[in-house]
């Protein structure tokens, strides 16, 4: 029945590689890992919020607790490459039906062994309203998954997507036990135990000795903290309290680099803060309007003084140049008030008075719109900045007014990236923007086998979204994580700051 | 005396009024914030259903009056409900947090309410003096600088540069005496140098005031040495205001430490209202307020039973 040649296969020995081998990192390959040793990790959010149900996961320092407590059937590389993890094979032919097959004599954290049952009701439980998963719309693709045996699941999906490996990587996706409800613990097969959680307090893990990856992790202990005050802890960092922050703000860089004990690392996700430009409404629905508020962002000043340095400039289409379907060549947008004033005289919109929206939610967006609003100053379009609490900023004013500024973390897929933001019936498609093209592509590219293809697609998306989105994206924003110089093997996947949440169990400690 | 234990249960009973109108006021002002705890757990993901299905989870559908009296009855029962963040018990929460606000209070007050007394009567007995005006200078230009400023100032010297002192208050929970102070000296500093400053005013111009009465000036020419002067017969008429700016100068300290618990990332209890409030944890905002107000009201209620024992002339009263 089956042609292997037909087939998209992810093996061992396939060439994407075997998950247990070594990252793409040339740190890692070189210098030999150390067992042993504590270390005390701080992230920018804690509250009694945290969670340790992975499908809940919302802020960096929960995407960081569930990749130390479980593991995922597949995990990101770095070069965002999906690679297997606790699936030791995935196979499929048409991108609809996927036969994924276990790894053998994985054990939970209380001795369980991994079976197909708990890969069902992991991927499963997302669909189920009251799980309250952020991934539920994600998890509507999954039409069924079931378990043949006790090692193989099948998963049949709504409509092709080629991307579901990826998908299975990201954090929500991370596999728990069967019919667990309550998660007052954690029992995962991730390369850490839980051995204390405190929420909005602190989460302590220690070193899993039945880890499935041999050898690994090296840590015996990690703490894990939250301090929301960046000075504080960048402090904490520098008096040697914690060793390993993220959300490092690009002024501290001077301090940190000023300490020979420690270093700071610069990964390049694809984090952007966006204007959105209301297409489903006049004024803001003109083309000439959105193109023009598009010339107005002085992208450069903007990664000079905004975020110095620390960002790359960007072009109003929401792939980053990080990412393996990135379409180089488009050509960049600029600064242009000129061109801004003739496209507003055109629209007869130049002497329009409106609201701009911002927020500290939203980072870098209420200096981003000072710098918009003189800038319209000074070719006659008046722009009133709206300052407006981080509290409350995205159920109650992003997406409700003509001009609000938005905020997305990169997604791991082109696919999730466009389906989640510019699709047009997308429930965060922040300017209600609608291309009939654009949908057919998005859905093309999903069940597209050919690589050479998709990536084609994908491209032409990212030309449409810059010719004709709602959206300007001024520049990429690094994410900057600063580290003990003692921690060896910390590099990056760039999902995230902290090697894409998942440090956990690359790290070391030097002797 | 049982004209003092009237007294007393008449505030007592004051104070349960009290409450009952804070509950309401709370209750009322809390769910006038923009947004629900359905939004805020779903944040920038809170799509129309996915609200809808979190909303009947957490029972936010009821009607606003019908939720109050369950959620009085529940306080009233010593049940303040689940948290909506974590679905854990309030009571837990809470009951994790209030000890450690409750030791990092103590700790401040044991140290700030003898110094603060100590400066404040040692300059009104030297009044006038180079003595008395550097105290002054000192204490103003203590509460006049922020406890952020001098929190940050003071992590940059001992912990970043002198690596004396930790940074962060984590407090293991088999920690040792010494380390324990090592992990509490900086945050009760910051503290201290919030609140020393008033008791030290109000006690200096109490005790001044009671220094020119005519009762002194007797005691004086009698020959009362200065010092006896100052402790047995002006301090125990000074009682009065001292216990009440004592009391005020206390009742910061647990709602008042939220900037000393996000520097030095103490769990604390103020640290929890502020992140019930972002995450509409109404439940939990709730029950910490109502804690801050039943911890206010005990605290004024002391220092008027102190005012009134220290004081013979209003016992009778």
């Amino acid at each position: 029945m089956r042609e292997p040649a037909a087939l998209d296969v992810l093996s061992r020995r396939g060439l994407i590689g075997a998950a247990g081998g070594a990252l793409v990192l040339p740190e890692v390959a070189l210098a030999q890992p150390r067992r042993g040793g504590r270390i005390r990790v701080a992230t920018l959010s804690s509250s009694v919020a945290d969670t340790l149900d992975p499908a809940k996961g919302a802020l960096s320092t929960d995407y960081v607790r569930h990749y130390m407590l479980y593991s995922g059937l597949t995990q990101f590389d770095g070069r965002l490459t999906p690679r297997l993890a606790l699936a030791e094979s995935i196979e499929t032919r048409d991108r609809v039906l996927w036969r994924i097959r276990l790894r053998k004599g994985v054990q939970f954290h209380d001795g369980k062994t991994l079976t197909a049952a708990d890969v069902v009701y992991s991927l499963m439980r997302h669909k189920n309203p009251l799980t309250g998963s952020k991934v539920k719309s994600v998890a509507e693709q999954i039409a069924e998954a079931k378990a043949v045996g006790t090692d193989e699941v099948l998963v049949r999906l709504v409509s092709p997507n080629a991307d579901l490996p990826s998908i299975l990587a990201i954090s929500q996706f991370l596999i728990v036990k069967d019919g667990t409800t309550d998660f007052r613990t954690a029992v995962g097969t991730g390369p850490y135990r839980l051995k204390l959680f405190k929420p909005g307090v602190r989460t302590i893990v220690t070193r899993n000795p039945t880890y499935w990856k041999a050898g690994r992790p090296y840590l015996d202990e990690i703490e894990l903290i939250g301090i929301p005050d960046e000075v504080s802890r960048v402090n904490a960092l520098l008096s040697g309290d914690v060793q390993l922050i993220n959300a490092v703000n690009p002024r501290s860089t001077k301090r940190i680099g000023a300490s020979t004990r420690h270093a700071i690392l610069e990964t390049r996700a694809g984090l952007f803060t966006n204007l959105a430009v209301r297409q489903d409404r006049p004024p803001t629905g003109n083309p000439d309007f959105t193109l023009a508020m598009k010339h107005l962002m002085d992208r450069e000043l903007i990664r000079r003084a905004l975020f110095r340095g620390y960002a790359t400039v960007a072009n109003d289409q929401p792939i980053a140049p990080t990412h393996p379907y990135y379409l180089p060549g488009l050509p960049q947008r600029a600064y242009d008030p000129e061109k801004a004033k003739f496209l507003l005289k055109r629209a007869g919109l130049l002497n329009v008075r409106l609201p701009l929206y911002a927020s500290p939610a939203a980072e870098g967006s209420v200096d981003m719109a000072s710098i918009l609003q003189e800038a319209a100053s000074k070719i006659g379009l008046r722009l009133a900045v709206n300052r407006v609490p981080a509290d409350g900023y995205w159920s109650t004013h992003w997406m409700k007014h003509p001009l609000t500024f938005g905020n997305t973390n990169p997604r791991p897929t082109a696919d999730l990236m466009f389906s989640l933001f510019y699709k047009s019936d997308a429930d965060w498609n922040e300017s209600g923007w609608r291309n009939a093209r654009f949908d057919q592509l998005l859905l093309a590219a999903r069940a597209e086998a050919d690589e050479a293809k998709r990536k084609q697609m994908y491209g032409d998306m990212q030309v449409l979204v810059h010719e004709k989105g709602g959206v300007a994206i001024p520049v990429f924003i690094s994410n900057l994580d600063a580290y003990d110089r003692r921690l060896k093997g910390f590099g990056t996947i760039p999902i995230g700051g902290l090697m894409g949440y998942s440090f956990a169990e690359y790290v070391w400690l030097e002797g | 005396m049982t004209t003092t234990l009237a007294l007393i249960l008449r505030r007592m009973g004051a104070a349960v009024l009290t409450l009952l109108l804070v509950s309401l006021v709370v209750f009322t002002i809390s769910s006038l914030l923009p947004g629900d705890a359905a939004q805020e757990t779903l944040g920038q993901s809170a799509t129309p259903e996915a609200v809808a299905a979190l909303r009947a989870q957490l029972g936010l559908n009821e009607p606003a009056p019908l939720r109050y009296i369950h959620w009085l009855g529940g306080l009233v029962t010593g049940d303040p409900g689940r948290s909506m963040a974590n679905d854990l018990p309030v009571r837990e929460l809470i009951a994790s947090r209030l000890p450690k606000s409750l030791l990092l209070a103590g700790l401040t007050a044991a140290v700030s309410v003898p110094l603060a007394l100590a400066i404040g009567i040692l300059s009104a007995m030297f009044r006038g003096s180079i003595l008395d005006r550097a105290l002054n200078v000192a204490t103003l230009s203590m509460v006049a600088v922020p406890e952020f400023l001098v929190a940050t100032i003071a992590v940059l010297v001992f912990a970043v540069k002198l690596r004396w002192l930790p940074s962060l208050t984590l407090v293991p929970e088999d920690a040792t005496l010494g380390e324990m102070l090592r992990a509490y000296a900086l945050p009760v500093m910051t503290l201290c140098f919030v609140i020393v400053a008033q008791m030290a005013r109000m006690t200096r111009a109490a005790v001044i005031d009671q220094l020119s009465q005519p009762y002194v000036e007797m005691a004086v020419l009698k020959g009362v040495s200065p010092t006896r002067v100052a402790l047995t017969h002006a301090l125990p008429n000074a009682i009065g205001p001292i216990v009440n700016a004592v009391a005020l100068s206390l009742s910061y300290l647990l709602g008042g430490a939220i900037i000393v618990e996000t520097i030095f990332n103490y769990p604390g209890i103020a640290s929890l209202m502020v992140d019930a409030v972002t995450s509409r944890d109404m439940p939990l905002l709730q029950a910490c307020a109502m804690i801050f107000c039943s911890a206010y009201l005990l605290l004024v209620l002391i220092a008027d039973v102190c005012a009134i024992l220290a004081n013979p002339r209003l016992r009778g009263q």
